[in-house]
């Protein structure tokens, strides 16, 4: 589904993945993990079209076409999400009327008809409950006077409605206490279904408890300095990052 | 002689000015008139050497020789209210047959100012140039030299209108340059309460518009207003706007300019017993070579007193946008509240935004806040709209829509709020769906 190959990635100059490679087939759910200033953050930017990014080298497969040809929007058509580490609170728009404009979007680039008010109504209040998000939040607009908790619980939303393809949720733990952790992670659990794959970018192994990866990257310093199971997760909770300058690296999933 | 008294004479000379007169006007307006005729010979028509007009250029109004408006007729089914009480004027001249007055509750006057003065009907007598500084506003002495007619709108005490009153004035451009100086008196009794629009319209053809609108709030009155300035692209519009506010009076007041070319619009509010409240919101939205002029001056005569400015402002091609806003707070006007904010959008990298909030206070126990914001689209709103299919352009109109909702959803007439919609719709690229958001 996703092939990254050799992935060099800069911003102003400055280079931050310094060749990635990773597979991601339909179904999978990746973590990536690695301390701050990693590149973490980055990989999630790039895959979501991101503009300022630049590619230096290498190359972004996505369903067997080149990904780097497409704009944001086309990505987002095509079936990729990204939930934001920092949702942006857009004033005066509401949260339902921006869902039903990137889902009509959405729709209208598959060469469906676009949902009517009524059933994207009912849409909407049955993904709401997905991730208990108070329906008064449906009215205001997008993000602005939420919670922390909220707003992450309203990209989860804005996902269960959105269905894409291949989510990526860019530290959608930070900031939550270990309630609206679970809430967030049951959204994340009800939305697998074997064929949608998941990157999940985290600097804390506790959220893999409950959305339990099928592999775990470790990157550190622009580049995948290890792979593995689940087990690489705890791994780093016991030991921390440091202990991996010291071992040879292994790349590739 | 200098420079601005030579200007000043051939610019009144162009306009085929001196002084006018209303037949059976009384002496005192005709004083009034003779004592604005010599202030605005004085002053002249303002340069940029002058502070308050240092970003607006008149220049080339003051070398255009203007002929004051005749009667003319116009179609006006573009811009009538379903259902209001409507006054027409035509450059600046009552015009009977387009208005449409229609019953008014007991104790309400809706007329034509210059019928008013040649009654002698002392309400309008005692209230006309009241609120009016000549010396600081000389198109406003011009217009009182010369206004030929206006609305006069007088409220009972306790009288309520429930239609929107609307004054509609349509300027109809001729052969050459045309001016007029439409006058308005709205004067209200205790607790008296209406609805009120202030229409600017044009058919096209280079015309100067010089309103002068005058509001007098006895205790307790309750006056919204909308002043919608819509004027064709030759047109330029220099307007005063005056309020004096009793105790516990109200003015909610938005200020839509869209039109002219040049549009200068100054609000002078005065807030002169305790309680009285003055909201002046407005929203200016231009493009291509637009230059529009906002002065505000608001004064806290009185404790306990509250005011409120926001001002937005969204701008294209090579637009450009000036905003002076000063709140003044008198000794003793103590427990004053007032805030006042301007923000503007810049949609093209020609646009140019020039906004200095004052404040100039004398008690020391007040609430003011004041500031002023220039900038573009978040670029970051943009990419998160994008991020979940939404289209590049469709973001943009979004978000720029929503910016200035907040002003457009203050305007009290659902038709003048449906024009100010038109027109964001109009301007903006995927604004058709824009405006379905709201």
């Amino acid at each position: 589904m996703l092939e990254l190959n050799n992935l060099h990635v800069s911003v102003d100059g400055t280079e931050i993945l310094k060749g990635i490679d990773l597979e991601i087939n339909p179904g999978e759910v990746h973590a990536i993990m690695g301390p701050n200033g990693s590149g973490k953050s980055t990989l999630a930017s790039v895959l979501a079209g991101r503009e300022e990014y630049e590619i230096t080298e290498g190359d972004i497969t996505y369903s067997g076409a080149d990904l780097t040809e497409l704009d944001a929007e086309t990505r987002a058509r095509e079936g990729i999400f990204l939930a934001f580490q920092y949702p942006v609170e857009i004033p005066g728009v509401s949260n339902t009327y921006f869902l039903r404009s990137a889902l009509n979007a959405i729709r209208d680039h598959r060469g469906e008809t676009p949902l009517d008010a009524m059933d994207f109504l009912s849409l909407v209040k049955e993904k709401a409950k997905l991730v208990k998000l108070d329906e008064k939040l449906l009215k205001r607009p997008v993000n602005e006077g939420f919670s922390g908790g909220e707003k992450k619980r309203n990209e989860i939303f804005h996902m269960a409605v959105l269905e894409p393809k291949l989510a990526i949720l860019d530290e959608t733990d930070s900031g939550l206490d270990i309630d609206a952790l679970k809430i967030v992670s049951e959204g994340v659990n009800a939305l697998r279904d074997g064929e949608r794959s998941f990157v999940v970018i985290t600097h804390y192994q506790r959220l893999l408890n409950y959305i339990v990866p099928d592999f775990v990257h470790v990157l550190k310093d622009g580049k995948i300095v290890r792979s593995g199971g689940r087990e690489l997760a705890l791994q780093l909770e016991d030991q921390g990052y440091d202990w991996l300058e010291t071992e040879p690296a292994t790349v590739g999933a | 002689m200098s420079q601005t008294a030579t200007t000043a004479e051939t610019f009144i000379d162009g306009l085929d000015a001196g002084i006018g007169s209303i037949e059976g006007e009384s002496e005192a307006i005709l004083a009034l008139r003779l004592e604005a005729s010599r202030s605005f010979a004085a002053t002249g028509v303002p340069t940029p050497k002058q502070e308050e007009w240092r970003f607006t250029n008149l220049k080339a109004l003051a070398a255009t020789p203007h002929d004051l408006g005749g009667p003319a007729t116009a179609d006006i089914s573009p811009w009538r209210l379903t259902d209001s009480h409507r006054l027409v004027f035509v450059n600046g001249r009552f015009a009977d047959t387009l208005s449409q007055i229609g019953e008014l509750p007991e104790g309400v006057t809706i007329g034509s100012l210059a019928t008013a003065l040649s009654a002698e009907n002392e309400r309008a007598v005692f209230a006309l140039g009241k609120g009016v500084d000549l010396e600081s506003h000389p198109f406003a002495a011009l217009n009182t030299a010369n206004f030929v007619d206006g609305a006069f709108i007088h409220l009972n005490r306790g009288a309520v209108v429930e239609k929107p009153i609307h004054l509609l004035f349509v300027s109809v451009g001729g052969d050459g340059p045309i001016w007029s100086a439409p006058r308005n008196v709205i004067s209200a009794d205790p607790t008296a309460q209406a609805t009120i629009v202030e229409h600017y319209v044009g058919t096209g053809g280079e015309t100067l518009t010089v309103p002068v609108t005058e509001f007098q709030l006895a205790p307790g009155a309750n006056i919204k207003h909308v002043r919608l300035q819509e004027e064709g692209r030759e047109t330029r519009h220099i307007a005063l706007q005056t309020s004096r506010q009793g105790r516990d009076s109200r003015l909610e007041s938005v200020a839509l300019n869209v039109g002219a070319a040049l549009s200068r619009t100054n609000i002078d509010a005065e807030l002169g017993a305790p309680g009285a409240h003055a909201s002046l919101d407005g929203l200016y939205l231009v493009e291509d070579a637009q230059h529009t002029d906002t002065q505000i001056k608001v004064r806290h005569a009185a404790p306990h007193c509250t005011s409120h400015e926001l001002y937005k402002g969204i701008l294209d091609g090579k637009s450009r946008a000036v905003f002076n806003g000063r709140i003044v707070v008198d000794p003793g006007a103590q427990k004053t509240d007032a805030i006042q904010s301007n923000r503007n959008l810049l949609l093209s990298a020609g646009a140019l935004v020039n906004s200095n909030p004052q404040l100039e206070i004398l008690a020391d126990d007040v609430r003011c806040t004041h500031g002023s914001t220039v900038g573009r689209l978040d670029e970051e709103a943009i990419f998160y709209l994008r991020s979940r299919g939404i289209a590049r352009s469709t973001a943009e109109s979004l978000l720029t829509y929503a910016f200035a909702a907040e002003i457009v959803q203050e305007i009290p007439v659902a038709e003048i709020r449906e024009r100010m919609e038109r027109h964001l719709v109009e301007r903006l690229p995927q604004g058709e769906l824009a405006r379905e958001a709201f």
